[in-house]
């Protein structure tokens, strides 16, 4: 008794020792980012045949390191899984989260993070094999279901079975790579995530024309980047750096045009501002002036992330959708850079 | 005549407390006190500050909120709309089954090995040991993953068995080894099926009774009556003999292919069959060289005086040497058992919902009470290995040399 007790409080106790107030300090006198992101989702965090992470959730990162330490390489990237990410956020291991992790009011407000943006607009969907002959989720009833547990696809599967009261059996699993181990070998009839996780893990099948995803789409997953509660100054950092990379897009900044932009001030005031050519936007975060010119100069705008990973050039072949800029009919809006 | 003078009064001084042997045990317990009571309320008051520098309280109410995910494997009725507190309960069912079963073939196939490893058939108590050095040096999370990988692999999904398919079903149509599980038939248990229960209960009674009735007649004419046998045969040929006779009270469900998986019998999902398997052959080792040290314990001269009594090698096994070699290998035996136990945590590994997995994962992650659930979920295991150690040592007690 003694001694569990005493190892719980003293684990608990150090963890939440570490997780100070001021984050932005503690990065810089570190001299890297500690960013948490996925086990390993091909297009979104996924380390490369070197062992260098890549991806669209990592290009966040990255972008943050940039604002921050001026180097997209000083990151640290932290892999967790649906079920450490938030004990890794909270405890201070990372210093934020950039995981395909969908925004929800228990997470934002029981448990105690700030969410700074969304980053990807995503809804969970379902694959299924080709010769299971199934064109509708509504036709599952009795099928075996592969999950990521402790994830909110796990509630949505329960909610979407009961709403339209139909049975299923649950396979709980750890990670996306076991998942789609299980779906491989036939363990699960199908395997349901968000539909961009989907589309990702379906690329990397061998014949991924024998695999359907299924039309409907259960869910609202809007997938965004978090910190822990009560550190704002950190989290207007990381709001802001998502924000540039929205708003480059929207005012064409790119990572080619951007130096000649930053050199000397432009005819777009804003632009100016955003690139430290005008106003003292980066003194007021705390940074460089040149930080949001750095981020697009090191990974581009939110288009060129999306492009080079995860869009339709790429074996994902992701389609903008919802993820197009608020001018072309999507959901992208940042707020103004003034 | 020797002057006998008051000895000096000893007055107390403080010193003592240090150089006195009378007292110096008795400075450091108090010492060791305190600084075991600062060290304890440090602990407390970091973990509260913590908790209010993250803005958390300590609370068990989200144990009564509905849980909102759904679990395979019930052996309590549930739903995702009942509460987090009740999700925990499967998941301990779910623990203390694996537990059971795992305690139960461990121990089954630990004497077995164990006997095996001291046999003097050189193959087979070489083969013991390789089991024995297999088991016992591989971490237990490799067999369970791999016991797990070898179910899912190669055995055939549910419609392979469709017409036409690759596979079929064993034992008349009974039994089907899927890639989700072996489906085996459901006992349906009809009306007066409660009158059968009675019966077979009562011919086990039976069975018992004579067999102490044998052994008295041993005991005291000397006469020996057979003993295996006609105890089977008390214990099963009523209960054969009711069943027809009721007729046929309790039929059997048979697993049906229907939609994507096997309807009707009941699944042992493979993550059940592996984390079961895996535990029972890793323990199963450790067991098997606690047994082969209590027979080893037990001194030759006990076997070779039995030999000269004229006992033949299989009752010296069963009458001299396993009853002494018990009082050496049950209190390892149990430490083993509250180890397979918690062991059996590591099913989350393959997806086995246990307590570890409902409350100790999907409920913290879901809640944030990282804490509580953990506080709970210790004093859940403390409890159960208290439990098992005190029955196990009840049984110690019953076991160990009576003297008088």
């Amino acid at each position: 008794m003694k001694t569990v007790f005493l190892g719980v409080l003293a684990t608990a106790g150090l963890a939440a020792g570490v997780a100070g107030a001021a984050t932005l300090d503690d990065v810089k006198a570190r001299g890297s980012l500690n960013c948490g992101v996925s086990t390993g989702l091909v297009g979104f965090a996924a380390p490369d045949a070197d062992g260098v992470w890549e991806g669209f959730d990592v290009g966040v990162c990255r972008a943050v390191a940039t604002a921050v330490l001026g180097d997209p390489d000083a990151v640290t990237f932290v892999p967790t899984t649906g079920q450490t990410r938030f004990t890794a956020l909270a405890s201070g291991e990372i210093d934020m989260l950039a995981r395909n992790t969908t925004w929800t009011f228990s997470r934002d407000v029981d448990l105690k993070f700030e969410f700074v943006g969304v980053n990807y607009y995503d809804g969970q969907g379902f694959m299924a094999p080709r010769e299971l002959g199934v064109s509708s989720a509504k036709e599952l009833d009795g099928a075996t279901v592969c999950i990521q547990t402790g994830t909110t696809t796990e509630l949505n599967l329960a909610d979407f079975f009961r709403v339209n009261s139909i049975s299923y059996e649950p396979v709980p699993i750890e990670t996306n790579a076991e998942a789609l181990q299980q779906l491989l070998a036939g363990a699960c009839d199908v395997y349901t995530t968000d539909a961009s996780g989907l589309a990702a893990s379906r690329a990397t099948f061998e014949n991924a024309s024998d695999w359907v995803i299924l039309p409907e789409i259960i869910s609202k997953e809007p997938l965004g980047p978090l910190v822990r509660h009560g550190d704002n100054e950190w989290a207007d950092v990381v709001r802001w750096s998502l924000n540039t990379l929205i708003a480059a897009e929207e005012l064409g900044v790119t990572s080619e045009n951007v130096a000649e932009l930053a050199a000397a001030p432009t005819n777009n005031p804003e632009i100016n501002r955003m690139l430290g050519t005008e106003g003292e936007l980066g003194a007021m975060l705390g940074l460089e002036a040149s930080w949001a010119a750095d981020i697009i100069a090191a990974v581009g705008n939110y288009s060129e992330l999306f492009e080079s990973n995860i869009g339709e050039s790429t074996p994902i072949g992701l389609a903008r959708g919802l993820n197009a800029q608020w001018t072309d009919g999507g959901l992208l809006y940042t707020p103004p850079f003034r | 005549m020797s002057t006998i003078t008051d000895p000096p009064k000893p007055g107390f001084r403080l010193s003592q407390l240090i150089y006195d042997t009378r007292y110096r045990s008795l400075t450091i317990q108090t010492v060791a006190l305190i600084l075991l009571v600062l060290a304890f309320s440090w602990l407390i008051s970091n973990t509260i500050q913590n908790l209010e520098a993250l803005g958390k309280d300590f609370d068990f109410g989200f144990l009564s909120s509905r849980a909102g995910y759904d679990i395979n494997q019930m052996l309590i009725p549930y739903d995702n709309s009942m509460s987090h507190g009740r999700a925990a309960l499967v998941g301990i069912a779910n623990t203390l089954l694996v537990a059971f079963l795992g305690c139960v073939t461990a121990t089954v196939i630990g004497v077995l090995v164990g006997v095996l490893r001291l046999s003097k058939n050189w193959i087979v108590s070489r083969l013991m040991a390789v089991y024995v050095e297999a088991f016992r040096n591989v971490p237990l999370l490799l067999w369970i993953v791999l016991i797990f990988a070898l179910l899912t692999e190669s055995t055939p999904q549910p419609r392979d068995f469709r017409e036409g398919g690759s596979a079929s079903m064993m034992f008349s149509e009974s039994v089907a080894i899927t890639n989700r599980g072996v489906f085996i038939p459901n006992p349906i248990w009809g009306p007066n099926s409660g009158i059968l229960i009675a019966v077979f209960i009562a011919s086990i009674i039976g069975a018992i009774l004579y067999r102490r009735y044998a052994k008295k007649v041993l005991f005291d004419t000397g006469r020996l009556l057979p003993m295996t046998w006609p105890a089977l045969a008390i214990a099963i040929i009523p209960t054969v003999l009711f069943y027809f006779i009721l007729g046929r009270p309790v039929s059997l469900e048979y697993p049906v292919l229907g939609g994507f998986n096997f309807q009707g019998g009941i699944q042992l999902r493979n993550s059940l069959i592996a984390l079961w398997v895996a535990l029972s052959l890793y323990t199963g080792a450790f067991i098997a060289e606690i047994v082969r040290a209590g027979i080893l314990s037990v001194s030759k001269g006990q076997t070779e005086a039995s030999f000269a009594l004229g006992l033949r090698p299989n009752r010296t096994m069963n009458l001299v040497i396993l009853p002494q070699a018990l009082r050496v290998i049950i209190p390892p035996l149990i430490s083993q058992f509250l180890n397979l136990t918690k062991n059996s945590s590591l099913a989350i590994a393959v997806g086995y919902m246990d307590v570890r997995a409902t409350l100790g994962g999907i409920t913290i992650n879901q809640t944030g009470r990282e804490l509580e659930g953990m506080l709970l979920l210790g004093m859940f295991y403390l409890a159960i290995s208290l439990i098992i150690s005190s029955l196990m040592n009840v049984y110690n007690n019953s076991k160990k040399l009576k003297e008088r």
